[in-house]
Parts: C-alpha cells; structure tokens; sequence
C-alpha cells in the first residue's frame, strides 16, 4: 500500500509528536510531583498532530503564533526543547528569559510568536503579523492558532473582516479540542460549526481531522498556497482533542472517562506508528532508538533546566522598556 | 453564634442571600454555573438559583457585560463575575464608557446598578498578563465605586450593601489566593456601608494604611514591629473609591507617621493620593515623609524570585516603617 507522503515525513512526525508529548508528561510530572514549575500549565496532549502536519505544510520563514497551550507549537517551530524547560522552571536561560512561565513561550529566531494568555487577543496579533509580511512584499504567511472558546470573542469578528479586506497572508487555525475550561462548544454558541463563522465574511474555510498529521498537512497546505499567492486569509477548523485537563488543576467533571478514551483510541501517534511498521519504514526496534532518543533529549532539558540559574533581582526593571535608561519610580 | 467559613462562601452567602431577596438579582459570567465557578465561588448557586438566574457566558467579556449594563439600566440589578480582573480589560469600554457615565449623559435619568466582580491581582507565579492589580485604575473613573476586601468577614458585608443598596456600578475586587482563607460570620444579616475604612490593630507611633491581601503584609510588620516595642495602628480601606481620608487622617494627628503598602504600580496609584490627601489636609501633623510600598514599575515577570522582589512584603515594610521613625541604621 502506496502512503501519500515519504517515510521521512512519517518518521519526522513521529519523532516530533513523541518528543512534544514525553515534554510534557514529564513537565507535568515535575510540576506535580516536585513543585518545580508553578503557575498555570496547559498541556497540548492528544493536539500533537496540528504541530506535526502544520510543521511540514510551511516553511521556517512562516510565522506562528498561538495561545498559552503554547509548548506543543513552539518546540515544532524549534524552540529549543532545553530552553523551554527551563522557561517552565522560570530560569534565566529559558527561552523567556524565566520571565513568561508556560503560557509565555517565544522564539523569534524561529518565527515563534508566543504564547499568549488572554483568549482570542493573538487573532488580531497574528493578522497583524501577516499585515507587516504582506507590507514588506514577502511571501511569507503567518499561521494564527486559538481555541474553539476564543472563537467567541469580539475580536474573530473584527480582524477576520479586515483580513479579509485588505486579503492579508494568515491562516486562522481553530484547534477545537471540543472544550472551553468546562464549557463545551455545543454550550457557548448556537454556531457548532466554527468553519462557518468565516462565511459571514465570505473567507474560504475548511474543517480537518486534527487527529492526523496527513489530513493537517494537506488542510494547511491549500490554504498556506491561497495566503502565499495573495488570496488572503482562511479558516480552518481542525477538529482535535485534549487529553488531560484544561490546565492541572481541572477536575474535569463536565466530560466522561469514556469521552476521553474513545479519543485517545484515535491516538495520532500510534496511528502515524502504525503507518509506519506496516510499511516497514522502520523496524521496532528502529523506533525504539527514537524513543530512547526523545527520552534523552527531554532528560537533558530536565538537567539544564535544574542546573541553570535563577534570573537576577535586577531582571525585574529590565525588558519592560527598551529606553536602556528609562527613569523607572522607585520608591 | 459565628461560622468560620472560607472567603469564597462568605461571597456565595452575599450573593445568594440578596438573590433570594430579590428576583431582579441574577448572576451572569464564563464558568459560573455548570461548572459551579472556576474559583467555585458560585458553587450550587446554579442548583438552588437555575438557568434563569445563574448564566453561563461564553468567553465573550465586552458581549456579556454589555448585556449586563444593558439590564440595570432596564431595571435588573446584576451581577456581572470576570473570572479574573485581567480579562475585564476587554469589556472596559462598557464599564468606562457606558456603566460609568450614563447617570451623567442622560442628565440623571438613567442609572446602572450592576456590580462587577472577580479576582484581581498577582495569584502566584501566573505571568505578566494575569497578575495585573486593578484598584487605582478604576479608582480612577468618576460614577463608579471600587471596593477591596481584606477577608471574608468584610466581604460579604460590603458585597450585600454593593448588590442591594448601591445604585451606582461597583467594581468589586477579591482574590484568587484570599478564596480559600477563613474568617468568623455572624449568622445574623449584616451590612457593611462603602467608603469607610477600618482600624484592624490600634497603635499610636505609625500609621500603615493598605487594602486587599496586601494587608497581611502591613499587618505582618505591625506584629514584627510590636516586638520592637513600635506600636503600628493598621487601616484597611476595604473601599478604594470613595476613599476614606478621614480615618487616614484621624490615625496621623495621633501617630504623625504615614506608610502605605499597596500592590499597585507606583504612577498615580492609591498610595499617590492618599499621600496627596494626606499632606494637604495634615501637612503639621506629619513628623515623617509619607511613605509606600508598591509593587515594582514593572509588569509581573515569572520566576519566583522575581515575584518576590517585585511584591511588597514584611521585611520591607518594617524597614520602610524603622525610617519614617528615623530609627534605620
Ligand atoms: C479574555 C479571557 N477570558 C478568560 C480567560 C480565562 N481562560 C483561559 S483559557 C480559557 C478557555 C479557552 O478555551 P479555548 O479557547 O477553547 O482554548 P483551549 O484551552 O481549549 O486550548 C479561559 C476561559 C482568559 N485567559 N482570557
Ligand atoms: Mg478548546
């Protein structure tokens, strides 16, 4: 049986989905277990394959930006795995300087724009993004992620009518994983379908599997091809799932174990590994030393995260102003 | 006979006491009912109250506050929760442009009874953009009033009289780190009126003035203090707008020693205006520069050092106090 795409971007998704969810479990374990990440942690388990499909449907040079269930996306576009660690520990050499925590990943260097925490504020920031790449005359696009709850801000209503226009190059990625907190989709509108809010604007828009890395690569890839020929913006909704909590502290009563399960039967790992092994590209064992590889890759960032240092006092008054000599009030 | 109950049931009493009062009261916001608050304030409110009267809102906080304004100038009495202070920024068009001001366009004709509520300020290691401290900001706007409660006890007092008797907009300002906190309610009703503060400890060489959970801080340095043998009498202004110079001044004639602690940025915060007050209305009484702590000039980074340092605290204050003494070495 012929697969659509090549063993090496099977392998890639693989590898990259494994090291996403082992990040996490372990960051969740080290968060629980020993206290050593606090604040609010939102973990992206069961979404990896937007990430996956996402990172072969565009380029290095295309940005992202997403909400605070941001660890998944942001080591996709290569934040390094050592640097976010040691964001969640809240030390200088993570990749916010300790200065963000989980909700507040960024890495500009690899067109990483955060991580932001007030739902639905990156619709209109990730347009914006898209505003100056289109101002330049690049070709350059810009991939905007928020959840099915931001989808009922004010803000989706108003940036989707200027994207559309003024044609601006983003990709408005709806990952809708079913829940807001405790409110489900079919409770927060009478509109299920969020692909259909794009109509009101007459935006092309299009409804994915967010369980599969191939149905997300090839979903990104026409709209990614329409935003690069200047024919502006799209919708898509990728339908996805959370495993775990919305964030560590949820009792989740609002939703069933059985929910849960019959999703995770749709594992999006164990269906690309299942692809894999019955194409034969790759033996067991093969993927073993990808596993064994992923597991030292994030016991390493657990290593240097726990022996880099705090962020200096004084990092309190810096990066708030660029002025170097801003005359801050000090009592 | 007293209960000792945790501050988020003391605002449930509150809120479901003047419910059951009044069928005009409804309580609308994300999370309040099916999943019975997500701070499990409004816990079995949605049972006892329903669907009529306990609203689940999508995350749609400029949408469902405007609905809100809209029913108390149309009769209703609302209240309106923000699952913290942090997001209200979104709906601040309504609460700034229309709540406030209506009393005042419509030349007296239409008022907006309605209370706005939720958690404000630094709850831990949260980030910059969920550690905001919102008093002053709203202290800020004319029409409206600001209330900041200390502990359970004051809270449901300040919130009944905000919710029955107040028939301007109230911002109501709690805590996420205070919900869990256990204070002594009378069984019997109680009201508390706004805009009188309250002495919580008597002393006589320096007054510390603060409000919200930074009182645990000035009321920590009051008792390190007392161990020195310096007697600080301790103001919890609980009401922010209008803002009780009185009591402020009263305490100065007879300590002539002012410190604030307060977890506002510094530019034009609390702090800036009561020490305004403060210094016109008893500049000959005052032996001492008025003092205050903030929280730094800075939005609230991650890490936990840089949460400590940038948050006042009790060492601080008693050092800040031992000046305003001229007792630092
Ligand atoms: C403006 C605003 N309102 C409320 C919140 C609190 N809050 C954080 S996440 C969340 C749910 C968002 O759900 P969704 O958009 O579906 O994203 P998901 O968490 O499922 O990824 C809420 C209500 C917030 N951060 N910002
Ligand atoms: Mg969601």
């Amino acid at each position: 049986m012929a697969t659509k795409f090549s063993k090496e971007t099977y392998l890639y998704w693989y590898e990259l989905m494994q090291l996403i969810r082992q990040f996490e479990l372990m960051a969740e374990e080290k968060y629980k277990m020993e206290g050593k990440i606090r604040g609010f942690f939102h973990a992206y388990i069961g979404q990896e394959a937007i990430a996956a499909g996402c990172m072969t449907g565009t380029r290095h040079e295309d940005l992202f930006i997403t909400a605070y269930r941001d660890h998944g996306l942001a080591i996709a576009k290569g934040v390094s795995v050592n640097s976010c660690m040691a964001e969640l520990y809240g030390k200088a050499t993570g990749c916010a300087k300790g200065k963000g925590g989980s909700m507040h990943f960024f890495g500009k260097e690899v067109n990483f724009f955060g991580g932001h925490g007030i739902v639905g504020a990156q619709i209109g920031t990730g347009a914006g993004l898209a505003f100056a790449e289109q101002y330049r005359g690049t070709d350059n696009v810009v991939l905007c992620y928020f959840g099915d709850g931001a989808a009922r801000q004010g803000m989706l209503h108003e940036v989707f009518n200027l994207a559309m226009l003024w044609k601006l190059p983003v990709i408005f990625i709806c990952e809708n994983n079913n829940y807001a907190m405790g409110t489900s989709v079919e409770r927060s509108s009478n509109v299920i379908d969020i692909y259909k809010l794009a109509d009101g604007y007459e935006m092309p828009a299009d409804t994915i599997d967010g369980m599969s890395p191939e149905a997300v690569h090839e979903g990104i890839g026409r709209a990614v091809k329409r935003a690069r020929e200047k024919g502006g913006p799209t919708l898509l909704e990728i339908k996805t799932y959370r495993y775990k909590g919305h964030s560590i502290s949820d009792p989740q009563k609002y939703r069933s174990k059985e929910e849960v399960d019959e999703y995770k039967g749709k594992d999006p790992i164990q269906l690309i590994l299942k692809t894999i092994l019955a194409n034969n590209y790759a033996t067991p064992e093969e993927i073993g030393l990808i596993d064994k590889r992923v597991e030292g890759i994030v016991a390493a960032s657990v290593k240097f995260a726990e022996e880099s240092p705090w962020p200096d006092d004084s990092e309190v008054l810096k990066d708030v102003y660029m002025d170097k000599h801003y005359p801050f009030i000090i009592d | 006979m007293a209960r000792s109950i945790a501050f988020r049931d003391a605002l449930r009493e509150a809120m479901s006491e003047e419910m059951r009062r009044d069928d005009r009261v409804y309580l609308m916001g994300e999370e309040v009912a099916e999943y019975n608050g997500a701070y499990k304030v409004s816990q079995g409110m949605l049972a006892e109250f329903g669907s009529r009267r306990v609203i689940d809102t999508p995350i749609s906080e400029l949408g469902f506050t405007a609905v809100g304004v809209g029913s108390a100038q149309n009769g209703l009495r609302p209240i309106v929760e923000f699952m913290t202070w942090n997001f209200a920024v979104l709906a601040l068009d309504q609460i700034l442009n229309t709540a406030s001001k209506m009393l005042a366009m419509s030349g007296g004709q239409i008022s907006c009874p309605i209370v706005f509520r939720g958690g404000n300020a630094s709850a831990g290691q949260l980030g910059a953009q969920h550690s905001t401290a919102f008093e002053s900001l709203y202290a800020n706007i004319p029409g409206i009033k600001v209330v900041s409660p200390s502990n359970g006890y004051d809270a449901k007092g300040l919130l009944k009289q905000s919710i029955r008797y107040e028939e301007d907009p109230v911002i109501f300002m709690e805590s996420e780190v205070m919900y869990g906190e256990k204070s002594d309610i009378p069984d019997e009703e109680y009201y508390i009126e706004l805009g009188k503060a309250d002495i919580k400890r008597a002393g006589r060489d320096v007054t510390i003035v603060s409000f919200n959970k930074m009182m645990k801080v000035a009321l920590g340095a009051a008792a390190e203090l007392e161990k020195e043998g310096i007697s600080a009498e301790v103001i919890d202004l609980r009401t922010i707008r209008p803002l009780d110079w009185m009591t402020v001044l009263e305490s100065v004639k007879k300590t002539n020693r002012l410190v604030i602690v307060e977890e506002q940025w510094p530019f034009g915060s609390v702090s800036s205006e009561i020490a305004y007050r403060i210094q016109k209305e008893g500049f000959d009484y005052l032996d001492a520069p008025i003092r205050r702590i903030t929280a730094a000039d800075a939005p609230l980074h991650y890490a936990p050092n840089l949460v400590a340092a940038a948050l006042p605290d009790v060492p601080r204050t008693v050092k800040l106090v031992k000046e305003v003494m001229y007792m630092a070495r």
